[in-house]
């Protein structure tokens, strides 16, 4: 399963959407909205937008090559876009293959590549009322 | 006369909140190209020229270059650094 949606995410769904009886190693990666910044600014919330069908097209490229690097590994990948607070999950990135090593590398290396691939983008709402779209850091 | 272009321009980020809407429509004159766009999004709206500077663009969905052609009715996403996850 991919996808952009606008509601809450249930990372429990997604799991069950792509594991299958031959999936001996199921690796699920949360990425959460911080309470601060990379620069240690205080934040109250995130606002995220996606271009939905350039942002999909991004995660099937990265879940073919996924497959090419690392076997037979189902992935889901599901991003929420809108007003996120302090807490929520902004996106779920599960892999589940036969054994353990290919479901961890292919969920490290998926959630890298989306974070520098896709077409999502990221305001930080700060404490001081001020906001500012932040660009991805190898981080 | 020189055929007039009417390129669909979708802007996102802050680009979009520097262009002030999320969707333009810029006429070019003659033969044109991703340059050309850019280089008249940056006369009108002299306040995108930073992020258009690292602002990629992708024609009806596809990346393109800058020197890559347009025509009539494209749609061209200006595409600023990315920032998802």
């Amino acid at each position: 399963m991919l996808a952009i949606v606008r509601e809450p995410i249930d990372p429990r769904a997604l799991e069950a959407a792509v594991r299958t009886e031959s999936c001996g190693g199921v690796v699920t990666f949360l990425g959460v909205v911080r309470e601060r910044s990379d620069d240690g600014r205080a934040v109250t919330g995130l606002a995220y937008e996606a271009y939905d069908a350039m942002a999909l097209a991004e995660f099937e490229a990265i879940a073919d090559e996924a497959r090419e690097r690392y076997g037979d590994v189902r992935l889901g990948i599901v991003h929420r876009v809108g007003e996120l607070a302090i807490g929520d999950v902004a996106v779920v990135v599960c892999a589940a293959s036969a054994h353990r090593a290919a479901a961890f590398d292919a969920c490290e290396y998926a959630i890298d590549a989306l974070k520098a691939r896709a077409a999502i983008w990221k305001k930080e709402h700060y404490a001081d009322g001020t906001a500012e779209w932040r660009a991805h850091c190898p981080h | 006369m020189a055929a007039t272009n009417t390129i669909r321009v979708r802007a996102f980020a802050g680009l979009r909140e520097l262009l002030g809407d999320d969707v333009i429509d810029v006429r070019l004159e003659g033969a044109a190209r991703v340059a050309d766009l850019i280089e008249a999004l940056r006369t009108k709206y002299a306040q995108t020229s930073p992020v258009l500077e690292v602002t990629r663009c992708a024609r009806n969905g596809r990346i393109v270059s800058m020197h890559d052609e347009l025509r009539d009715g494209d749609e061209v996403a200006l595409l600023p650094p990315v920032g998802g996850g």
